[in-house]
Parts: C-alpha cells; sequence; structure tokens
C-alpha cells in the first residue's frame, strides 16, 4: 500500500520489505512521514510494526539472519544507499526504546553527552550547555539539575525514560524514533512523556510505535495501521480512529480481534 | 468475539429504544386528543413526558460510562455519540408534544371552532417521520434515515399553508383569534418535531457510514412549495 502526506515529507519510504531470514516481517510498505508531526505506528503484536521503524534508521539489520529492500528516503537522502554510515544515520535518526537503557556506568549528564563525545566533541563548555538545554528539551532539567553527576540507573522508570530521550535529543536529529516508549511505565510517567511527545515535534519529527490505541489517538497527528507486515491504513489519526475507510481497521481499533 | 462493550452497547441500545417507543405514543396521543377530541389522551401525554425523562437521564448515564470506561473507537463511538444527540432530540420531541397537549387543552375549551383541513395531514406525515426514522435507527438504515429528510420539506409546507389559512380565517373574525392561534402554535410544535426527526435522521446516517450531512446545501425547493 502507499500513502503520502500534503506537506513536503521528511521521510519517505519506499517498497520497503524486511525479512527475518525466510520469515517476510515488513511487505511492500511505501508511507510519507510529516516533518514537525507525530506519526504512530498501531497494530497487533508481530504485525511488524516494531521492525518496520527499526528499519527507519538501520538498526533492523543489526539482528543477525535480519535483511531490508527497499528506499528510505531522509530529506531526499536514500539512507539506504551505497556508501551510507549507518552509525552516522542512527544520529539523525534517533530511537527511544521500550524499556528504558541508560547506560549503567555513567551518570546523568555522561549518559546525555555519550553521543557527541562518541562523536569527538571534546570541549566542557559545549557538553555542558547541549547536556542543559537537551535535559531541559526533555523535560528533566529541573528533577536533576542538582544530581547531574548521580548514576543515571538511579531515577524513577519515567526519568531513565525521559533521560534516555535526552540522550538521543542531544545530537539533534531531525526524527526521533519511538518503540513502545510509555509501554514499561506508570499513568502518570506515561502522562509526562505524552506532553514531552507533543512539546517535542516542534522540532523533531516523531514516529512511535504504540500498543495503546487511546496512546495513538491523543497525540499522534497521522496513524499508519499494520497487520501481518502489511500497511492497512494511513491517515489522519481523527479520522482513523473516528471513521477508518478499511474494514480490518475498524475491526482492530474496536478489538474485535487483535 | 464477543467483547465486553457489546454487552453496554446493547442495553443503551435498548434504554434509547424503549425512550424512543414512549416518545412516539406521546406524539400519537397529542395528535389524537386534538383530532379526536379526546382529552384522556391530553393525560396520556403528560404521563409519557414524566417516565421520557427519567429515561433521558438514564441514556446520557450510560453513554457517559461506556465513553469513561470503554475508550470506545471507530463504529462503537459514533453509534455513542448520536445516541447522546437522538437522546436529547427525544427529550425535546416530548416536550413538543406536551405543548401539542396543551394548545389542544385552550383549543377544546373554547367555544367556536376553526377548522383546517391540512393539520390532519401534517400530523400524519410527521407521525410518519417519527416511526421512520425511529425504525432507520434500529436497522440502522441509511436509505430510510434519507426518506426521512426529504418528508421534512413536506411538513415545512403544510405549516405555511395551515398558518396563512388560519390568518385568513381570523382576519375580521376576533372570536377566530384564540382557536386561530392554538392552532397555528400546534403547527408550529408540530414542524419542530419533524425538525428533531430530521436531526436523529442525520445522526442514524452518521453512527452508520461516519458521514456528517448537516449543514449541507439544501436542494432547491420544488415547484409546488414555492407556490404555497
Amino acid at each position: 500500500m502507499e500513502a503520502s502526506t500534503q506537506q513536503d515529507p521528511i521521510l519517505r519510504i519506499r517498497s520497503l520489505n524486511a525479512w527475518f531470514g525466510e520469515s517476510h516481517a515488513v511487505k511492500d510498505v511505501s508511507l510519507d512521514i510529516s516533518p514537525n508531526a507525530v506519526t504512530a505506528i498501531i497494530g497487533p503484536s508481530g504485525c511488524g510494526k516494531s521492525t518496520f521503524i527499526r528499519c527507519l534508521n538501520r538498526l533492523h539489520e543489526e539482528v543477525p539472519s535480519a535483511g531490508a529492500a527497499g528506499e528510505v528516503l531522509l530529506s531526499g537522502m536514500n539512507i539506504y544507499g551505497e556508501g551510507v554510515d549507518p552509525v552516522g544515520i542512527r544520529r539523525k535518526i534517533g530511537m527511544v526504546f521500550q524499556k528504558p537503557n541508560p547506560f549503567p556506568a555513567l551518570s546523568i549528564f555522561d549518559n546525555v553527552v555519550s553521543g557527541l563525545r562518541l562523536g569527538g566533541v571534546r570541549r566542557r563548555s559545549i557538553l555542558v550547555e547541549v547536556a542543559e538545554r537537551s535535559l531541559r528539551q526533555a523535560a528533566l532539567w529541573d528533577e536533576v539539575k542538582d544530581k547531574l553527576h548521580a548514576p543515571g540507573t538511579g531515577l524513577s522508570g519515567g526519568q531513565q525514560q525521559r533521560l534516555c530521550i535526552a540522550r538521543a535529543l542531544a545530537v539533534d536529529p531531525p526524527v526521533l524514533l519511538m518503540d513502545e516508549p510509555t509501554s514499561a511505565l506508570d499513568p502518570i510517567a506515561t502522562a509526562k512523556i505524552e506532553e514531552l511527545v507533543l512539546e517535542l515535534k516542534k522540532q523533531v519529527t516523531i514516529v512511535i510505535v504504540t500498543h495503546n490505541m487511546q496512546q495513538a489517538a491523543r497525540i499522534s497527528d497521522r496513524t499508519a495501521f499494520f497487520l501481518m507486515g502489511e500497511l492497512v491504513e494511513y491517515g489522519e489519526t481523527s479520522t482513523v480512529f473516528t471513521v477508518p475507510k478499511e474494514e480490518r481497521t475498524e475491526r482492530y481499533i474496536t478489538g474485535k480481534f487483535g | 468475539m464477543i467483547r465486553h462493550i457489546d454487552q453496554g452497547l446493547s442495553q443503551l441500545n435498548q434504554k434509547l429504544l424503549t425512550m424512543a417507543g414512549l416518545v412516539e405514543q406521546a406524539v400519537e396521543c397529542a395528535t389524537d386528543a386534538w383530532r379526536f377530541r379526546n382529552m384522556a389522551k391530553i393525560a396520556d401525554v403528560y404521563s409519557i413526558e414524566r417516565r421520557v425523562n427519567q429515561c433521558h437521564l438514564d441514556v446520557d448515564a450510560a453513554c457517559v460510562q461506556l465513553l469513561a470506561l470503554q475508550a470506545p473507537m471507530a463504529k462503537d463511538l459514533r453509534f455513542i455519540v448520536s445516541c447522546i444527540k437522538i437522546n436529547n432530540d427525544l427529550e425535546r420531541m416530548v416536550d413538543l408534544a406536551v405543548n401539542i397537549a396543551n394548545n389542544t387543552e385552550f383549543y377544546l375549551q373554547a367555544p367556536t371552532a376553526i377548522h383546517i383541513e391540512d393539520l390532519s395531514q401534517m400530523s400524519d406525515e410527521v407521525r410518519i417521520m417519527v416511526r421512520e426514522v425511529l425504525d432507520a435507527f434500529v436497522k440502522t438504515d441509511e436509505r430510510l434515515a434519507r426518506r426521512v429528510l426529504s418528508r421534512d420539506d413536506r411538513v415545512d409546507a403544510y405549516k405555511r399553508k395551515i398558518v396563512e389559512d388560519c390568518l385568513g380565517q381570523m382576519k375580521n373574525k376576533p372570536d377566530r383569534i384564540e382557536q386561530g392561534m392554538n392552532l397555528i402554535f400546534i403547527a408550529k410544535n408540530l414542524e419542530r418535531i419533524g425538525d428533531h426527526a430530521t436531526n436523529i435522521a442525520e445522526d442514524v446516517i452518521f453512527s452508520a457510514s461516519g458521514q456528517d450531512i448537516r449543514h449541507a446545501v439544501p436542494t432547491p425547493p420544488k415547484e409546488n412549495d414555492s407556490a404555497e
């Protein structure tokens, strides 16, 4: 299925396919992602939604036996093009995972600036400035500003997740992928992340995988519904959740299967 | 697969159907009271109104519960939103039936009577609208709902004609003014019942298809309508 948006897309996905060995996980998906918007990917377990977003920053290929084919154009550049460095791509298209994963041996500050240091930035003043800016963007600064050198793993689950978001933001990516970022969090921490997503989209394009349809309805501008590796429907979130075009979408979001 | 929400939706549907049946009965009683000069039917309208008011509260409570506890989506959401709106329309319809009963009470007490033929036909048309729209709701029948919409123009035309006829009969005959005014009020209330039936038809269409046809560009009036 092919789906497009009205604005000039920041990401254009064309005929994307992904496999795990023989298993065809993502089937010929074409999709445009609007800039400065939140795009939600929904679908039942095993429908290929996580695999799909892991293809968007070439993380999928890190799995042994995994393969991908097709095009993912970031502002016109094919990230699967010859000679493109996947690590460089992951700086531009950051990712936040289901379980918060701060580096266990590092302090809050060192976690946030780890991407910059790997990129060769050494000047302390820059690191301090970026750490504060990123922690503010992730709505965590006020809670950690007095303990920046405490271990990141000492924070609560919700704070750790926002720390991971700050770490992803520190390298200033135009796109941020989020793979069920609140599924391990309580409702208050979830609400904070959702508020944060709505705030962040002013600066960053967000693609979020979620099992929580109310969350997709609350925070996303557009929603894509995946089923068995196929993109079934893609459209304005308000339309998908009130008047879906496809019967399969209707059945899924009203809980008739999945 | 039977979902937990299905039980709640079915109960809501049942509550609304009970209410709709009562409203249909109230409109029938109100129009029969006038047409057959039957005071007993007036009392029936008042008693039905009290039951409808209770239904109004029950349906609202059921809708709020479903929205709060089941987070409905798509067709389920459209159905519940439509029920909230239909619930309001039905409650207003029974109020209008009560108005007709009040007007009829005054009309029947007056010494002189004026006769307006079209009022019987208008009340028949409105009763058909009410019956058909409730059928459309029960069967989620979009086609039947659209037929109700087309009847509304006829009801409006009847009202215009009745107002003209009443004004004609009242001219220079002050003893007929009170009677004439009561008949105009009855026609006005019937027309409003037709409008609420139209609203319900629009909600049935929205619930069934997701299409919101309210405030769509109206079709031009038919030639015979403009002549009246």
